[in-house]
């Protein structure tokens, strides 16, 4: 094993740790409120990352319907996704509260497979290499070691950036939780779901509320993945790993936003 | 098998108590269903006994979930991955020890419910959601060593490798037509087997498990063994149904599909079919098997439609299908007064389901 390259794996790691916990919070948010796991979350980011390239027009067969700046595309982007999480709350998992929990978990699973198929044939199944990124792969900060570790660290831009707005993401959802009466409302749903409708909270609303947030969320990871390693997550047969980073680090963010 | 009858109906003798059959028209009833699915190979076309092959060795698999999931309560993703260990250990042994076919899926049994009982030993401490998870690692494990493992042995990265023809008292079951008489003969078994455990000690005390531990406990059962049990019986059956298929489709391995989506689809028909009911998993399969085969006409007709779209619809309409079809499943039926998911409304769904596929066609 070659120690040398153990500072810039590391550096690497939690970078990347970063999107994952941001993919992970939206799993946790529902979860949370509702204690529904979603199954699902893996292709509400690929949809949401697919959105972004669509309405940024990155089609370029010259059809495209949206030649949008990827500022506007991105907000565009998560509305459609708020809308759409709102939408499946409603439909799908409001007819499934105080089920029992194999039939929620296969409601989450069956959506899955309906949001992956309904991707593939409105979007195709070959992978886009083209997505919109404001930054190319070889813009990258050096960090410069003297003497050890290959003589430097390398940090790549577009790692960096997806970092910091994944950590600038977290705090915001944080300070909501903290300090709005909504985020209160939502922290004292998934507590109690009865003591807090006693208090007059409109759970539903919440349930609701807490799935248009997630489609928010989930098109933020989306894009920040994207930006990231653009062939690969809008590949569909990767999405497995997606869905193994869903499994594996929902149940640990969990822990951490108690 | 405790269904409401009318009053005055009762049983004179214990001999009528115990009875599977009970009554002049079930008998009819299964005289019939079984010549005709007897001889159905004469008669049938290759699409319908093929099909009816699928079926069968799927019902095996989706036995073993009810008796894990609908029977024991304990969630399982991971059934299709079991499949896999079954397949390839039949497949080892008939080429490698020259194990004669019904020692091999017997030996495929037994290996994927010991593999089974590893997997199963999280439920003592977990439950619910947890535990599926844990099964959800069987489901990712499992195809990844299969695919880096003994490279030699397993296939490698190519995912496949090939399974001889069974071969039995001479006969060289390499036709369709044949082979269906060994799926249906082990399903028969199966179904006799499930039957008994759901009637028996056994069955009792894990439906008692399923609908209070704490209750169950203290009745007696000890949990973790029953619980094991059931894991050992859910794998075994999941190791039958992967040799019968690794067999029938003359090859086994990752390329021919034992990954997630195949747990989901095994767990939706169990779900579709009635959880907890011994009918439930033929109703299921059959429903949700030729839904699969509407879905494939569906995509081929829409993608005869939009000319543009034609490859993506026609790999892609399978899961946007079963997926539709599952939550407006669960919509509709949980929805409704009455224990849900575990009464026999599954009948209907078929008889529907079948109506419109004889359309399509």
């Amino acid at each position: 094993m070659n120690w040398q390259l153990v500072p810039q794996q590391f550096v690497t790691g939690v970078l990347n740790g970063g999107i994952i916990a941001i993919i992970a919070l939206g799993i946790v948010l529902i979860y949370r409120s509702s204690e529904v796991f979603n199954f699902s979350h893996g292709q509400l980011v690929m949809l949401g990352a697919f959105l972004t390239w669509w309405f940024a027009g990155a089609n370029e067969d010259g059809k495209e319907i949206f030649n949008l700046p990827l500022w506007a595309a991105i907000p565009l982007a998560i509305a459609v996704m708020a809308g759409l999480g709102l939408v499946i709350e409603r439909l799908a998992l409001r007819p499934m509260t105080g089920q029992p929990l194999l039939a929620i978990i296969l409601m989450t699973l069956g959506l899955a497979q309906f949001l992956e198929g309904a991707t593939a044939i409105v979007f195709g199944i070959e992978p886009k290499n083209n997505f919109p990124s404001p930054f190319s792969p070889s813009d990258v900060i050096t960090i410069p070691f003297p003497g050890a570790f290959n003589d430097a660290i390398i940090l790549k831009q577009a790692l960096l950036a997806t970092f910091v707005v994944a950590i600038v993401a977290a705090l915001l959802f944080m300070l909501f939780f903290q300090y709005t009466r909504t985020g209160l409302a939502m922290r004292a749903t998934s507590a109690d779901h009865e003591l807090a409708r006693s208090v007059g909270i409109n759970v539903p609303r919440i349930f609701g509320l807490s799935w248009g947030i997630a489609g928010v969320i989930a098109t933020l990871g989306g894009v920040l993945l994207a930006t990231l390693t653009g062939v690969e997550v809008l590949n569909l047969p990767n999405l497995p790993n997606l869905r193994m980073i869903n499994a594996s680090y929902g149940e640990r963010s969990h822990l951490w936003l108690h | 098998m405790a269904a409401l009858r009318p009053a005055g109906d009762f049983d004179r003798s214990y001999e009528q108590d115990m009875a599977v059959v009970r009554r002049p028209w079930q008998w009819a009833g299964l005289v019939v269903g079984l010549l005709v699915v007897l001889s159905a190979p004469l008669w049938g076309s290759a699409y319908l006994v093929g099909t009816a092959n699928t079926i069968f060795y799927t019902i095996i698999a989706v036995q073993g979930l009810n008796v894990l999931t609908g029977y024991t309560g304990q969630i399982s993703l991971g059934q299709a991955a079991f499949m896999l260990v079954g397949g390839y250990t039949s497949a080892l042994v008939t080429t490698h020890l020259g194990l004669p076919f019904p020692l091999a899926v017997l030996v495929a049994g037994l290996a994927t419910g010991l593999v089974g009982l590893l997997f199963g030993l999280p439920s003592l401490r977990v439950k619910g959601f947890y535990l599926a998870m844990a099964t959800l690692a069987a489901q990712f494990i499992i195809p990844w060593l299969s695919r880096h493992a003994f490279p030699d042995l397993l296939g490698g990265t190519s995912g496949r490798i090939d399974v001889p023809v069974p071969v039995l008292l001479g006969v060289s079951f390499s036709e369709q037509r044949l082979y269906y008489y060994l799926s249906l003969a082990a399903l028969i078994v199966t179904t006799l087997l499930v039957l008994n455990i759901s009637r028996s000690r056994l069955g009792r005390a894990l439906v008692s498990i399923r609908d209070n531990d704490l209750a169950a406990e203290l009745l007696g059962v000890n949990l973790f063994q029953y619980k094991l049990r059931a894991f050992f019986l859910a794998s075994f059956l999941a190791g039958v149904a992967g040799a019968l298929k690794a067999h029938s489709q003359r090859g086994v391995g990752t390329e021919f599909g034992y990954g997630l989506e195949e747990s989901i689809i095994l767990l939706g028909m169990l779900v579709i079919g009635g959880l907890g009911t011994n009918l439930g998993p033929f109703l299921g399969v059959t429903a949700v098997v030729l839904l699969q085969d509407l879905a494939r006409v569906t995509g081929q007709f829409l993608s005869e439609l939009f000319p543009a779209i034609q490859s993506r619809l026609l790999n892609s309409f399978r899961p946007i299908f079963f997926g539709l079809v599952l939550m407006i499943f669960l919509i509709f039926r949980v929805a409704r007064p009455g224990p849900p998911l575990a009464d026999d409304q599954g009948g209907v769904a078929v008889a529907a389901v079948c109506a419109v596929i004889r359309n399509q066609e």
